[in-house]
C-alpha cells in the first residue's frame, strides 16, 4: 500500500472543507492558550494536578464504582451496568418501554455515539432527536461528528442552509443567526412533547453522586426541564473522588475546549427534581457503560481514561488540522482518538491499528491536555502493539528500511552511501524510489547534504 | 445486583490488581484554580464586572430594568409567585405578568424572573437550585432571564461555589445568555436557553 489510509483520505477532502477545519481548529487552540495563560500564572501546574487526580482516580475504580452507585442509588437515582454498546442501548430500550415513551430528546453524549444508540433505538420505532445544534445538523444530513466539542467543524454555512432547505426548517438562508433561531423555534417544541431526556455526564462525583453536564446552548438544561424521566448514559471512567476535585476540572475543561472560563452551563445532578420543583424528571436513571474501557484499564496505555473529552489535542494536531476528524474513521479522532479509538476497538484493534502512526510525535497534544495524557508514549506503546501483532494496517506504507539496517550496521557501506548520495541530487523524478517518490508528491526533497556532520565533526576534533 | 454489574467490577479488580502502588490522591489548597490577582472584599462589583464579560446584564434598580424591557418591546411575562408581590410596583399596567408556566404557551413569554440561590464573582455566573427556582421552564424558555440575586449570597470563587452546593437535587450555574458557535465558529446567542441574562441585583 503506497499510503496509510489517513493519508489517502486527506488527500481527497475538499479545499473548502480542510480551510473549515483548519480554521475552526486553529481558533479554538488560540483561545484556549488565552484563557489559560492570561488567567493562570502556572497553568501548566494545574494540568499535571488535574491529571493526578483523574490517574488516581481510574486506579482506584474498584472503591469508585461501588461507591458512586451507593450515592447515587441514596439520592433516588436508578443505576445500571452494561457491559457493551447492545447491552447499553437494551437498557435504554427497557427504560422508554417501561414508560410507554417513544419520544426522546437527546443532549450531546460522546458514549451514545459510541453505542450507535440513535440507529438502534430508531429501528425500534423511537424517535431520538438531538438537541446539541452541531449534532442536531449532523443527524438532518445522516453524517457523523468530526469533531469532540465541533462536531460540525467540517461543514460551513452554505451546507447547513441547504440541509434546512431540504428539511422543511425555512427556505435557503446562509446567516448563522437565521440558522440558530430557526433550530430554537423547532427544537423547544420537540423537548416540551418528549418523553425522556438523554445526557451524557462530564464527570460523576464520588463522594456526592452528583452528575456534572456542561453545555453552552442549554440543550441539556431544556431536555430536563421539559420531560420527565432523565437517563445518564456514563463511562466508567468519569469519576471524580470528591466535590472539590471539580473546581480543578471545571477550570480547565472549559479553557481549554472552547477558551471560556467556564461554559455557558454548567448543571450538578444528584437525583430527581425536588418535590417543589414543577419543572423536569420524576424519575432519573443512571447507566454506566464499560464498552471496552476495563480493557484499557487493563493495557500500559490506561492513562488515555484520563481523558475529559475537551477537544484541545484535536484543535492542536498538525495531522487532525490537515485529515479532519472523519479520516480517523472511529468516534473519537485525533490524537486521543489514534490512541482510545484502537483502544475501544477490542478484536478489531487491527483495522484500526494504522491510527497510532498518524502523528508525528511531536508532542504538542501532551503539551495542551488538561489531564497532562502523554499522548505521543501511548502513540509509541500501540504502534509496538500493531507491529507484534502482525497488522497489516500498522506496517501500511512504511517505506523499506532494509537497505538502510544494512548501511547502519556496516560503518563501511554508510561512509560509502554517504559519499555516494550526492548523486540523488541529479536523479530525474521518475527514476526515485517508490518510497522517496511518495514524498515529493506533496513537498520538495531536500538537496543531499549527507556526510556534513561527519565533516564537521572531524575538524572540531582538530582544533 | 444485575450480573453485567458483577462482571464489569471484577475486570476492573482484574485490570488493576497488577499495579503495586496506586497513585495518591494529591493534596492540593482550596484556592489553586482560583485566578490569581482577583479583588477581595466587594464581591458584588467584581460579579457585576465578571457578568459584563460575558454579556450579562445587572441591574440594581428595579424600575431601571423595568424601563428596558419596555424599550426592547417585553411586555409579557412570567414571575416566580413568591416575588411578584414585590416587584409589581415597579412594573405598570402595560406590563402582562403571569405566575404560573404554561408550557403549552411558551412562545408567549418574553421574560422570566426567577429567584437565584446566589451567585459567582470571578465568573459572573447566576446559581439557580430546584429549591429556589418556582420553574426551571420560566427561567430558560423566555428570551429574558431576569434572576433575582441577593447581595449576600455572591461567592468569591468557584471553588467556594462548590462548597456550597448542598443538598439540593439540582443545581445550576449560568454563565451569560445561551450560546453557539457551531456554524463557522461564529458566536450566536440564545440558542435554546435565554438570549440575555439579566441579574436583578437585591439586598
Amino acid at each position: 500500500m503506497k499510503y496509510q489510509q489517513i493519508d489517502q483520505y486527506a488527500a481527497k477532502i475538499s479545499a473548502e472543507k480542510r480551510a473549515s477545519v483548519y480554521g475552526g481548529s486553529k481558533s479554538g487552540y488560540d483561545s484556549r492558550k488565552k484563557a489559560l495563560f492570561t488567567h493562570f500564572t502556572a497553568p501548566d501546574d494545574l494540568r499535571r494536578l488535574a491529571g493526578n487526580i483523574k490517574q488516581h482516580t481510574i486506579e482506584n475504580l474498584d472503591t469508585y464504582l461501588p461507591q458512586v452507585e451507593a450515592k447515587l442509588q441514596a439520592n433516588g437515582a436508578k443505576v445500571h451496568w452494561a457491559e457493551d454498546s447492545h447491552e447499553a442501548c437494551q437498557r435504554v430500550l427497557e427504560i422508554m418501554r417501561a414508560r410507554n415513551a417513544t419520544k426522546i430528546v437527546k443532549a450531546k453524549t460522546m458514549v451514545s455515539e459510541e453505542i450507535g444508540l440513535t440507529p438502534y433505538l430508531e429501528k425500534e420505532g423511537i424517535e431520538c432527536l438531538e438537541t446539541d445544534l452541531g449534532e442536531f445538523i449532523i443527524q438532518i444530513a445522516h453524517d457523523h461528528p468530526s469533531h469532540i466539542v465541533k462536531p460540525i467543524i467540517h461543514k460551513n454555512r452554505r451546507e447547513i442552509a441547504k440541509l434546512f432547505e431540504e428539511n422543511g426548517l425555512g427556505e435557503y438562508n446562509d446567516d448563522p443567526e437565521t440558522i440558530t433561531r430557526r433550530a430554537r423555534q423547532y427544537l423547544r417544541h420537540k423537548y416540551l412533547a418528549a418523553d425522556v431526556g438523554i445526557t451524557g455526564a462530564n464527570f460523576v462525583s464520588a463522594e456526592s453522586g452528583r452528575l456534572v453536564i456542561v453545555t453552552n446552548e442549554g440543550n441539556s438544561r431544556f431536555s430536563l426541564a421539559a420531560t420527565k424521566v432523565h437517563i445518564a448514559l456514563i463511562g466508567i471512567e468519569k469519576i471524580v473522588p470528591k466535590d472539590r476535585d471539580l473546581a480543578i476540572l471545571l477550570n480547565l475543561l472549559a479553557r481549554s475546549g472552547t477558551g471560556q472560563q467556564l461554559t455557558v452551563y454548567t448543571e450538578f445532578i444528584t437525583g430527581p427534581r425536588s418535590a417543589s420543583q414543577p419543572d423536569g424528571p420524576e424519575e432519573m436513571h443512571v447507566i454506566f457503560v464499560d464498552n471496552g474501557r476495563t480493557e484499557v484499564l487493563a493495557s500500559d496505555c490506561r492513562e488515555i481514561l484520563r481523558c475529559i473529552r475537551c477537544g484541545a489535542c484535536l484543535n492542536v494536531c498538525p495531522v487532525y488540522r490537515q485529515a479532519s476528524g472523519h479520516a480517523y474513521r472511529s468516534v473519537y479522532p485525533g490524537p486521543v482518538g489514534a490512541v482510545l479509538s484502537p483502544l475501544l476497538a477490542k478484536e478489531k484493534f487491527p483495522e484500526l491499528a494504522d491510527l497510532p502512526k498518524a502523528s508525528s510525535l511531536c508532542g504538542a497534544c501532551n503539551e495542551v491536555c488538561p489531564v497532562n495524557i502523554p499522548i505521543p508514549d501511548l502513540l509509541l506503546r500501540l504502534r509496538d502493539r500493531g507491529k507484534r501483532e502482525h497488522s497489516a494496517a500498522a506496517g501500511a506504507a512504511a517505506p523499506p528500511l532494509a537497505g538502510w539496517a544494512i548501511a547502519a550496521t556496516l560503518p563501511t557501506a554508510w561512509t560509502a552511501g554517504l559519499a555516494m548520495g550526492g548523486m540523488i541530487n541529479h536523479v530525474p523524478t521518475p527514476l526515485l524510489p517508490q518510497a522517496a517518490k511518495s514524498w515529493i508528491e506533496a513537498r520538495g526533497l531536500p538537496p543531499w547534504r549527507g556526510g556534513q556532520f561527519r565533516k564537521w565533526m572531524k575538524q572540531r576534533n582538530k582544533k | 445486583m444485575n450480573s453485567s454489574r458483577e462482571k464489569i467490577i471484577s475486570r476492573v479488580r482484574a485490570a488493576l490488581a497488577p499495579i503495586k502502588v496506586r497513585a495518591a490522591h494529591p493534596d492540593f489548597a482550596d484556592k489553586t484554580a482560583t485566578m490569581p490577582g482577583l479583588p477581595t472584599g466587594d464581591f458584588c462589583a467584581l460579579f457585576k464586572e465578571c457578568l459584563q464579560v460575558v454579556n450579562g446584564l445587572a441591574f440594581d434598580d428595579v424600575s431601571k430594568l423595568a424601563a428596558w424591557l419596555r424599550a426592547e418591546g417585553h411586555a409579557h411575562g412570567y414571575c416566580d409567585p413568591a416575588l411578584w408581590p414585590g416587584l409589581s410596583s415597579a412594573f405598570g399596567k402595560d406590563f402582562t405578568v403571569e405566575t404560573s408556566f404554561d408550557r403549552k404557551r411558551v412562545d408567549d413569554y418574553k421574560f422570566g424572573i426567577t429567584r437565584a440561590a446566589g451567585a459567582i464573582a470571578e465568573t459572573g455566573s447566576i446559581i439557580l437550585q430546584d429549591t429556589a427556582t418556582s420553574s426551571r421552564l420560566g427561567a430558560l424558555a423566555p428570551w429574558v432571564h431576569i434572576a433575582v440575586v441577593s447581595k449576600k449570597q455572591i461567592f468569591p470563587d468557584i471553588v467556594s461555589a462548590i462548597g456550597a452546593l448542598g443538598d439540593d437535587p439540582n443545581t445550576i450555574w449560568c454563565t451569560g445568555p445561551s450560546k453557539t458557535a457551531d456554524v463557522e465558529g461564529i458566536l450566536i446567542q440564545g440558542v435554546h436557553g435565554p438570549g440575555v441574562q439579566i441579574a436583578l441585583l437585591v439586598t
